[in-house]
Parts: structure tokens; C-alpha cells; sequence
């Protein structure tokens, strides 16, 4: 009995030490879950995994349908992040479905999906929920007569070369990608309805998706630079997302490509260790006043300021930029400001309050390709003046006031006239 | 519960209906003790009593709903009035003053001091701190609950004396009498109607009173209390408009008659530069009575008024007749000229504002139902039905016309003005329901010269034969027919029981007429529409407390920064008792921001979702009667908001939502309307629910048909709260999609 009050009190009291892995003070992924085919991937893919446990992450490895998978225990997630190394599942094991990763996504946790030719029901299933469609044939290659890999030449030229990067250092890394990526799979194409799915790595215009071993009788349903190689998502919540057609991608194989950098740096993207930003010390004051009024009146001088900093992996360093912006709303900007920075993460704008009273909204909104999006919103009403607060004696007002006096002096003596003369 | 309001019930009408049983019996006892008073000294007596008796009674035949619910506040506007009302107690008058209101009309605000009239929040406010000093504890609800009650009270007294400057202390008793019980008036003044009206009521036959007084006497003291009458009337309600206009026309009317005097002189130019003066100070009618269109009748006569003065002065200087003739012409011709510039004028550079929507639907009664919906939308602004008469003004509608014969038998300045008063709005409580509020003092006042006039005669011929106690018992319970000029007849016996006859059958009615009263105010008029009551399959009373439910859950499990769409009925409620914020309510200064909302709930779920995303709403409160058979639901006032949302944003087009010209939910409803917001919500998991034994499920026992679209999703909405009785739903509005 009492050995199992210990265990509970080390369970409970491990629980907090497990939900401080991410938090927004350290936004870095700390424990992945892998899910594989099978664990020869642990070894044909060492030098991936490798560039992720020397970065610090803990790795586990698990089966995909090991039945005593789960992502979360006592509505905790156990893992900050999941692979899905494994292209031909047809069915999880333990308590992992379809809904269940999307729910561990819509929480806040990143997820890369590495699929394959003859990719699993499933993994296009979680592909579709995140705005990605992989060709519908099974069998089908992204094929390249023209930019194939001429090192592993075996006739079909399903093995292609590519460097149609998206053009953002913060996904990237700043450091060029000199050697094309080497891809082999299944190519998917981008869902127009989704707004927030990019293409990190897109095939060449000559590029086409069919089955390599068939004779090509009709024409292929995907063509050109619309297939996608890798795509990336990053969620309202910031959650990050990476789907690719190609498992052997990350394998140990293509030693001189250009992909252990690529991959290196977009998987540094995805868990967070770049392009992540904070806004802190959300202030707002009266010109000359330092402490934040529950209402302005209008015409009122104001100053706004925000913090912000990036996360470099290890800490926050101040973000400097010179298109933040700050929107005083409602129902339509009527200020739109840029922030200037004193270069240490801090930005402030001073402005007038609009001559318009109404509910108001400190806005920004920051979103650049790459980082977080970046929404802050604070309500503030605006009021009128009050009955006293306007200018008391007006100028133009005076023969107003001179007449009223001098009726009033008018008919005290007309009284006094009147009543005693005679 | 039941049994001890039924008893109650009983115990008011054995009040209401004898009163006047009562109080002959004190006097018979007085008399018999006390004979040594003097006959004035025993009618003084009697008519204090009577007076007295009347000014209880109306107190406490407001009392059914306190009796019947509880004590609270009813309907939509007395919501905001309470609200109002209790930040002026906390914060003081001059917070008050400046209140800009964020939580109301989100995100424009609302500056409530600037756009109240806030007359009866004073009232109560001062009741209250009256009360308090005098160290009683009361809450500010019961006095708002109360105020209503006490001011028909004190309008009982202002129609005795009212009665009695036109008529005779007779007729001013049964006026009082009648006022005290009129459904007409009751309608608007049961305890918990905290409502303008409510104090509005009295001011106006105050107002009325002191300035007849004043033309009857000439005094200035009366004229100055007519206009401090007047600043009261402008103070509490919009209705002031119709004194400024019907004094000036009344003026005029006297002028046209030869009836002008250095008496209607003082007391008008006293009462309408004071009054306009005092006007002034209230924020929210401001410069209007120097700029407004509607206000300009009274500032013509005004003038006129000066022009007359001249004249006589003119004619007394001038003994020349023929000079004089002259000299009117011209002086007359060039006065209305320059009148008629002054406006022309005035209104071309925008000066003088032009007249308001709702003054011209009352002048022409189609004109809101063609070019303001929003106007006609509201209930109480539809033309009444003649029916409604019936039921409020009872016999006093045929009183009505006996009494109007008897005031053009003796006319004078008084009862030519009761008969303008009466007329003018007689015609108003055609056009609008809610104005048969405003007919109903000048109904009973002049009802009351028929009454007593008709009972004297009767009585007076009795007396001549012999000197009965019938007289008296009779006069105390005061009222009669009119139509009895058979009744002077030479045959005397004929005469005597005639006389006899008539009387008994003017008991007959009066008691009927109280009756009547009763019975309309204990089932028609008390119920506070936020509660609602039905008769269970068993007769058993069933309560649908579904309206409070949903506010208190609405305060209590949402963020208290979070916005409420709902349709603008509700909106007073919302923010009173649900404490949130809300995108349109019953103040319906902007028409746009009424017609977004009307959009949001007319469109699809998608496009709706774009617009409550703009207006950042979080709940979007429905009300649905298709589970309890509650008719004044959403779906019932659906057209509406289509029409309002269509005259701003013609996306919208009405015939979209019917089949051919019909309106329907069923299975033939247009496919827009099935699919569109409104119809969305307010069905939403309906089609599983069997709401009538017999009937398929989906029933709508409001409409009496299937529901046409039973399988419904919601894509961007989730059902947060519905009621127990489905009364009032409640949905979330789910944030964007977070991978989308």
C-alpha cells in the first residue's frame, strides 16, 4: 500500500515535469514520438535521427501498430511532437487514429509525415486533414526525364533532383542550399482551400506523377511544378506541420545531395527551434502617464507599446524588424501605424485617438512567411468628452453672454422705472 | 401557489368593482354620528374620501403581476430603464449623465446619458434616496417595480382636478375614478412596467391641467407651473412632442374662434418660452425645439401670437375701423409671409431638420410600412385594431361621444380643449397602439362629464319630487349612459321611474365596466412577457421561466468580455440580467448596424460566419417557440429581419425566403430559408424531438406544421445551452478552423 502511494506521488509530481517540456517560455520540441514500418529505418535513417538526438531531442521509437502506443495519458500528451515514418500503416496500434493526431495538432504539437508510393489509406488521410493530397494512384512516382539524379541512374528516372526551394531563410536557414535534394516517392498537390499549406520543395515544370511501370496512356493528373514535394503547415495555433511523398528521403543513402542540410534546417523549422516569436509587456498608456487607463477619451494622446523576441533554440533574442504594425480597430483600422524598435525587441508608436468614440481594438497582426503569426488584440472603449470637459467660455460665445447680461440689466431698471415713476 | 393567487384575485375584485359600496357606508356612518357638519363640510368629506379610496385602488389593482409572479421587472425597455436606473443610484447623477456605454450596440458604443430621457430614472432614483433617508431599507428594484403604480396613483388626483377645472368636482371624481381602473392605462402602468410611459402619463394631464388652469385663469404662477409640467413631460418621455403640438393648436383654434384673451396670452407665451427654455437642458432633445420640424408649430404660434397682441393694441390705438381693416390685411398677409420664408428658409439650408420617420407615420399610416421597417416591425406600432378598443376603453368608447355632446353644450376654453385633446389623440390611437395610452385620460375625462353630467340630471330630478336617499347612494357610485333624453318627459310618475330606471342601468354598466377592468388587467395585462405563463393539459398554470434560464446562463458561463448576437429585441434583457455585451438592442438608433445583424441571420451559415467574425461575436442567442407553441418567436419575426437586412444590403431579397408569396418552414419552404442561418438555429436537433403525442417528430407546435429540413449541421456554430423548455438557444461560435 504504501509503495503504491509512492508511485503515485512520483507520477503526479512527475505529470508538471512532463507539460514544461513545451511551454510558451521554451517553445522547443524535447520528446518525439517515431512511428515505424519496422526498425530497420532506426539504422537505414541513422543519420537523420542522429542530427536530432545531437540537437537534444529524445527519440522513441515504437512499431506503428504497437498496440501500447498512445499520445497522451491522463489528458496529458506525453510527446511534444510525432513522425510518421511509417508509410504503409494501415492501422495504428494503441489508442492513435486519424482524430487523435489531429487533436495532438490542434493542441499545439508539430507532426512530420513522411509517405511513399503506396502510401497507407491512412497516411493520406492524415495528409488530407492537413490540406494535402497525394496522387490517387498508389503506384504512382514522381517521375523527371530531365532533372534526374544521374549517380543512382535506374532508367526509370523516378529518383529526381530538385532545388525549387520556397524562398524564406527563416524555413531554410540563412546558409544556402548548394546541392539539389534528391526525392524519390509519391508527389501530392496542395488543397486551394487550404490558406495555410506551403510548398517548401516543389518538382521542376518537367516533371510529371504516374506509375513508372505502367505505359503512360493518359495524361497525368499531376504535372509540373504544381506537384509538391514537401510541404509545410503551420496551424492557427502554430502547431508546425511537414508532409513529404518520400520516406527515403531522409534515409542515409544520398550522401552528396543536398538533402541531410535541407533536411536538417526545415526539421529545426518544424520543432520550433526558429522562426518562433513572442509579443510580451502588451502596454498602452496616456502620453506622459504611465499607468494603462481603462478607457480614453477621444483625442487623446497615446502610446502603445510591445515586445517582442524570437527564440533562437536556446533563448530569446530580440526581434528586430521595421514592418510591425499596430491597427487601432474597430470595424476598420482608423490608425495604422508602424512601430519603430529600439533594436532590442521592443516597440512602441505613439498616435492620436481617432475623433470617433466606440468600442476599440489594439491590433497586431504580424505574419511573415516562416515565423509565427503574431495576433495580439486588446479592447479598449473610446468615450466622449464629458459635460465638463469642454471648453468652458467661448470666444464666439461672448455677445451671446453680453446680450443675456445685458437683459437682465435691461429689465431690473425698466422695473425700477416703471414702479417708481410717476 | 395557484389557490392563493386565485384568492387574491377575488380579494382585489371585491375591492375594484364597490369601491364606492365602501365608502357610502362610511359616509352613511359619519352622517349618522357626525350630523352637525354642514352640508359643504360632509361633501368635502366624502369627496377627499372617495378620492382617497380611488388613489389606493389604482395603486393596488396594479398589483396582480407582483401577485401573480413576483416582484420583477418586465417586458423589453423596462430592462434598460432598471440598468440605467441602478447605475444612478451607485454611481450618481453626474456619472450617469456622461455614461458611455460600451457594453450595448458593440462596436459603436452608446453615450446612454445623451440618448435617455431620463426622467423616470431620476424619479425613482430620488423615490429611492427618499426612502433611504428616511431609513427604509428598500432595494431599487421594488421602487422601480413600484413606480409605475404610484404615479397612475397621483394621475387619479390630476384627473379629479383636471375634471374639476373643466367641468364640475362630480365629473372630476368619476374621472378618477375611471382613470384609475382604465385598461388602456393600466396596460402600460402595472407594477414591474417600469417604462417612460409610466410617469410620462401623469405629466401629460399634468402638463394639461396646469396650462388650462392657467388659460381659465390667466395667471403667470400657473403658466410657470405648466411649463415646469412641461420640462417633466420632456424629461420622461418622447411623447412631449404631442403637447407641443396640440397646445399650439389649440391656440390656434381659440384664435380662429374670437376666443383670444390677454388670459391665453400669458398663459401661453409664459408656457411655451419657459417650457422651451427648460426643454432645452435635457441632453437629448437639445436645440430640437428651435430646430426641428416638428417643433416649429408651436414657435409659428408663438409668433402669431405676438401679431394678434399688436393688432389689439393697434386697434385700440386706431379708432378707424375701415383703417383698421386695412391695416389687418396687410399686417396678417405680410406676418404669414414672412413665416412661411422664415421656414422655407430654415428648412432648405438644414437648420430646421426635417420631420422625423416616426411623425410622419403618424401622420400617414402606411407611410412606415413602406419605407421604415424597422418602425413597422414593432408590435406596439401597428394600427390598432378595433377591437383593442373594445377591450380598453370598454363602455367609455361610447361614453365617449355622450361626453363630447355635453362639452359642445357648454363650451368654454377648458372643454374646448378636452374635446381637441380627445379628438386629436383619439386619431393617433388609430394609428398606433401604443397611443391609445395618450387617448386614454381625455377618453375618461370625457367619459366622466357624460357620466356626471347625465347622473345629476337624473338625480336632480329625483330630488325635485322627493327628497330620497337614493340621490345620495347613487351620486357615490357616480356614472351612467348618456343617451336618456326621454327622461324629459311632463308625465312625472313616468319621469320618477324612468329616472329610477336609468340609474339602475348606469349601475349596471358602471359595475360591468368594472368588472371589465378587473378581469383585463388580472388576465391580459400582468403577465411580465419575460415569464411566461400556460395552462397545463390538466388546467394546472405551467410557468416557462426559459428567459431568465438562458440570461443567467449567459452571465454565468461565458467570458464576461464576450459578445451576444441576438435579434435587437433582446438586447436590453442581455445586458440587464445576462451582464454581456451586445450587438444591436431595443434602442434602434442605427438602422445599418440592426440590418448587419438581420444579414448575419438571413444568410447562409458560411456568409454568416464572415460577418459575426467581423462584428467579433463568441454566442449567438436564438429565441424558438416551436417546443412550448410560444408564438412571438424568431422564426415569426424572420420576415422582418429579412426586410431590414434587405433595405440596406439588397443581397437580401425577401422573395427568396417564400413560396409563392407564403411564408412556410415545411417541407415547401423556399430552399434559401431552409438553409439560412435563422432557420438553422432555431431547428437545430429539432427534427429528433416528438414534441406532440401523435405527431411526427419535428413537430412546430408554434406553426403547426413538420419541419421541412430535419437532418441539420452546423459548420461554424455549436450549440452551447437551450433551455429546458427550448425557449431561448444558445450557440457558440466556433473559432476558425486551426489547419485551414
Amino acid at each position: 500500500m504504501a509503495k503504491l502511494l509512492l508511485y503515485l506521488t512520483l507520477a503526479t509530481s512527475l505529470i508538471p515535469l512532463f507539460s514544461v517540456a513545451f511551454s510558451p517560455e521554451n517553445p522547443t520540441d524535447r520528446r518525439v514520438l517515431v512511428l515505424v514500418d519496422d526498425f530497420a529505418i532506426k539504422s537505414s535513417h541513422s543519420l537523420y535521427f542522429g542530427s536530432l538526438t545531437s540537437r537534444g531531442f529524445q527519440l522513441e521509437f515504437k512499431l506503428a501498430d504497437d498496440p501500447n502506443i498512445g499520445l497522451q495519458r491522463y489528458g496529458q500528451y506525453l510527446y511534444d511532437a510525432l513522425v510518421l515514418f511509417c508509410p504503409s500503416v494501415e492501422r495504428f496500434g494503441g489508442s492513435i487514429d486519424v482524430a487523435s493526431i489531429v487533436d495532438f495538432v490542434d493542441s499545439g504539437h508539430d507532426l512530420i509525415v513522411a509517405a511513399d508510393s503506396n502510401a497507407s489509406d491512412l497516411i493520406r488521410e492524415v495528409a488530407t486533414e492537413c490540406g494535402v493530397d497525394f496522387d490517387e494512384d498508389p503506384a504512382a512516382m514522381v517521375i523527371d526525364h530531365i532533372n534526374y539524379a544521374v549517380s543512382n541512374f535506374d532508367g526509370d528516372h523516378t529518383l529526381i533532383a530538385s532545388d525549387d526551394f520556397i524562398k524564406a531563410d527563416v524555413i531554410l536557414g540563412s546558409k544556402k542550399i548548394e546541392a539539389p535534394v534528391l526525392f524519390q516517392g509519391i508527389g501530392h498537390s496542395l488543397n486551394p482551400a487550404n490558406s495555410l499549406v506551403l510548398k517548401v520543395l516543389s518538382a521542376s515544370s518537367s516533371a510529371y506523377s504516374a506509375n513508372p511501370k505502367s505505359k503512360l496512356s493518359n495524361p497525368p493528373s499531376l504535372t509540373g511544378s504544381a506537384i509538391s514535394l514537401v510541404s509545410v503547415v503551420q496551424a492557427r495555433n502554430n502547431a508546425r506541420i511537414l508532409i513529404t511523398g518520400s520516406l527515403s528521403m531522409f534515409s542515409n543513402r544520398h550522401e552528396k545531395s543536398g538533402n541531410e542540410q535541407f533536411l536538417t534546417e526545415i526539421s529545426k523549422w518544424v520543432f520550433h527551434e526558429r522562426g518562433h516569436l513572442k509579443a510580451v509587456n502588451v502596454r498602452h498608456h496616456k502620453v506622459g502617464e504611465s499607468d494603462e487607463p481603462a478607457i480614453y477619451r477621444i483625442n487623446d494622446d497615446l502610446e502603445y507599446s510591445v515586445e517582442i523576441y524570437e527564440w533562437s533554440g536556446t533563448s530569446w533574442e530580440p526581434y528586430v524588424s521595421d514592418d510591425v504594425q499596430v491597427q487601432f480597430y474597430m470595424m476598420s483600422p482608423y490608425v495604422l501605424k508602424t512601430l519603430s524598435t529600439d533594436q532590442k525587441g521592443h516597440y512602441s508608436a505613439e498616435f492620436k485617438v481617432p475623433d470617433v468614440y466606440g468600442v476599440f481594438q489594439f491590433k497586431v497582426e504580424y505574419q511573415r512567411l516562416g515565423y509565427t503569426s503574431l495576433s495580439l488584440s486588446k479592447q479598449i472603449p473610446v468615450r466622449p468628452y464629458r459635460h465638463n470637459e469642454y471648453e468652458r467660455f467661448l470666444p464666439a460665445a461672448y455677445p451671446y453672454y453680453g446680450s443675456a447680461f445685458s437683459m437682465m440689466a435691461g429689465f431690473f431698471i425698466f422695473t425700477i422705472v416703471h414702479l417708481y415713476s410717476k | 401557489m395557484v389557490g392563493k393567487t386565485e384568492s387574491q384575485n377575488g380579494a382585489v375584485k371585491a375591492t375594484a368593482a364597490p369601491a364606492m359600496n365602501l365608502e357610502s357606508d362610511l359616509f352613511s356612518n359619519f352622517s349618522f354620528k357626525s350630523f352637525k357638519l354642514k352640508t359643504k363640510q360632509q361633501e368635502l368629506l366624502l369627496r377627499v374620501s372617495i378620492l382617497g379610496l380611488v388613489y389606493i385602488l389604482a395603486f393596488i389593482t396594479r398589483l396582480f403581476s407582483v401577485l401573480r409572479y413576483e416582484s420583477m421587472i418586465h417586458e423589453f425597455d423596462p430592462y434598460f430603464n432598471y440598468r440605467t436606473t441602478l447605475f444612478l443610484t451607485e454611481k450618481g447623477f453626474y456619472e450617469f449623465w456622461n455614461w458611455f456605454d460600451s457594453e450595448s450596440w458593440y462596436p459603436l458604443g452608446r453615450i446612454i446619458g445623451g440618448t435617455l430621457y431620463p426622467g423616470l430614472m431620476v424619479t425613482a432614483a430620488f423615490i429611492y434616496w427618499t426612502l433611504r433617508f428616511l431609513r427604509f431599507a428598500v432595494h431599487i428594484r421594488e421602487v422601480c417595480v413600484l413606480t409605475a403604480p404610484f404615479f397612475a396613483s397621483n394621475t387619479t388626483v390630476v384627473a379629479y382636478f383636471f375634471g374639476k377645472e373643466i367641468w364640475d368636482s362630480g365629473a372630476g371624481l368619476v374621472a378618477a375614478a375611471f382613470i384609475a381602473i382604465c385598461p388602456g392605462y393600466i396596460s402600460r402602468s402595472v407594477a414591474g412596467s417600469y417604462d417612460n410611459e409610466g410617469v410620462a402619463i401623469f405629466a401629460l394631464l399634468l402638463t394639461f391641467y396646469l396650462f388650462v388652469k392657467a388659460v381659465n385663469t390667466g395667471s403667470l404662477a400657473w403658466a410657470l407651473a405648466s411649463a415646469f409640467g412641461y420640462f417633466y413631460m420632456v424629461s420622461a418621455w418622447g411623447g412631449y412632442v404631442f403637447i407641443i403640438n396640440l397646445i399650439p393648436l389649440y391656440v390656434l383654434v381659440l384664435l380662429i374662434t374670437g376666443r383670444y384673451s390677454m388670459r391665453l396670452y400669458v398663459a401661453y407665451n409664459c408656457m411655451y418660452v419657459l417650457g422651451m427654455l427648460l426643454a432645452m437642458q435635457i441632453r437629448f432633445v437639445g436645440f430640437q425645439h428651435v430646430q426641428s420640424g416638428e417643433h416649429m408649430a408651436a414657435m409659428g404660434v408663438f409668433f402669431l401670437m405676438q401679431v394678434f397682441y399688436f393688432l389689439d393694441w393697434v386697434k385700440y390705438m386706431l379708432s378707424d375701423t375701415k383703417l383698421f381693416q386695412a391695416f389687418l390685411r396687410i399686417t396678417v398677409t405680410s406676418a404669414v409671409a414672412v413665416g412661411a420664408l422664415a421656414l422655407g428658409v430654415g428648412t432648405a439650408s438644414g437648420y430646421i431638420s426635417p420631420w422625423t420617420g416616426r411623425f410622419y407615420s403618424l401622420l400617414d399610416p402606411t407611410y412606415a410600412k413602406d419605407n421604415i421597417p424597422i418602425i413597422a416591425s414593432v408590435s406596439e406600432h401597428q394600427p390598432t385594431a378595433w377591437s383593442s378598443f373594445m377591450f380598453d376603453f370598454h363602455i367609455l368608447l361610447f361614453l365617449f361621444p355622450a361626453g363630447l355632446y355635453f362639452c359642445f353644450k357648454k363650451l368654454s376654453d377648458a372643454t374646448i380643449f378636452i374635446v381637441m385633446y380627445g379628438l386629436t389623440s383619439m386619431y393617433f390611437a388609430g394609428v398606433m397602439v401604443r397611443l391609445i395610452l395618450v387617448a386614454t385620460p381625455a377618453v375618461c375625462l370625457i367619459s366622466a362629464i357624460a357620466v356626471s353630467a347625465t347622473i345629476k340630471n337624473l338625480t336632480s330630478l329625483l330630488r325635485t319630487k322627493s327628497k330620497t336617499a337614493v340621490a345620495g347612494s347613487s351620486k357615490g357610485t357616480g356614472g351612467s349612459k348618456a343617451s336618456s333624453k326621454a327622461s324629459f318627459d311632463q308625465s312625472q310618475p313616468f319621469q320618477k321611474n324612468g329616472a329610477i330606471a336609468l340609474l339602475l342601468g348606469a349601475f349596471y354598466l358602471l359595475s360591468k365596466y368594472a368588472t371589465h377592468c378587473t378581469w383585463v388587467t388580472s388576465e391580459a395585462y400582468s403577465s411580465p412577457s419575460i415569464v411566461l405563463a400556460a395552462r397545463g393539459a390538466h388546467g394546472n398554470r405551467v410557468i416557462f421561466d426559459d428567459y431568465r434560464e438562458a440570461y443567467f446562463w449567459l452571465r454565468q458561463n461565458t467570458p464576461p468580455d464576450a459578445k451576444v448576437m441576438s435579434w435587437w429585441d433582446y438586447g436590453y434583457q442581455i445586458t440587464a440580467m445576462g451582464n454581456r455585451t451586445v450587438i444591436v438592442d431595443n434602442n434602434t438608433w442605427n438602422n445599418t448596424h440592426i440590418a448587419t445583424v438581420g444579414r448575419a441571420m438571413s444568410s447562409y451559415e458560411d456568409e454568416a460566419y464572415e460577418i459575426m467574425r467581423s462584428l467579433d461575436v463568441d454566442y449567438v442567442l436564438v429565441v424558438f417557440g416551436g417546443v412550448t407553441g410560444y408564438s412571438s418567436d424568431d422564426i415569426n419575426k424572420f420576415l422582418w429581419m429579412v426586410r431590414i437586412g434587405g433595405g440596406v444590403f439588397p443581397v437580401i431579397k425577401e422573395p427568396d425566403y417564400l413560396v409563392n408569396g407564403d411564408y412556410r418552414v415545411d417541407k415547401g419552404a423556399a430552399p434559401k430559408m431552409l438553409n439560412c442561418l435563422m432557420y438553422k438555429l432555431s431547428y437545430y436537433r429539432f427534427g429528433e424531438l416528438v414534441t406532440e403525442y401523435g405527431k411526427p417528430p419535428g413537430y412546430d407546435r408554434a406553426r403547426g406544421v413538420e419541419i421541412g429540413n430535419k437532418d441539420i449541421k452546423l459548420e461554424h456554430l455549436e450549440e452551447a445551452f437551450t433551455t429546458s423548455n427550448w425557449i431561448v438557444r444558445i450557440y457558440k461560435v466556433k473559432p476558425p478552423n486551426n489547419r485551414w
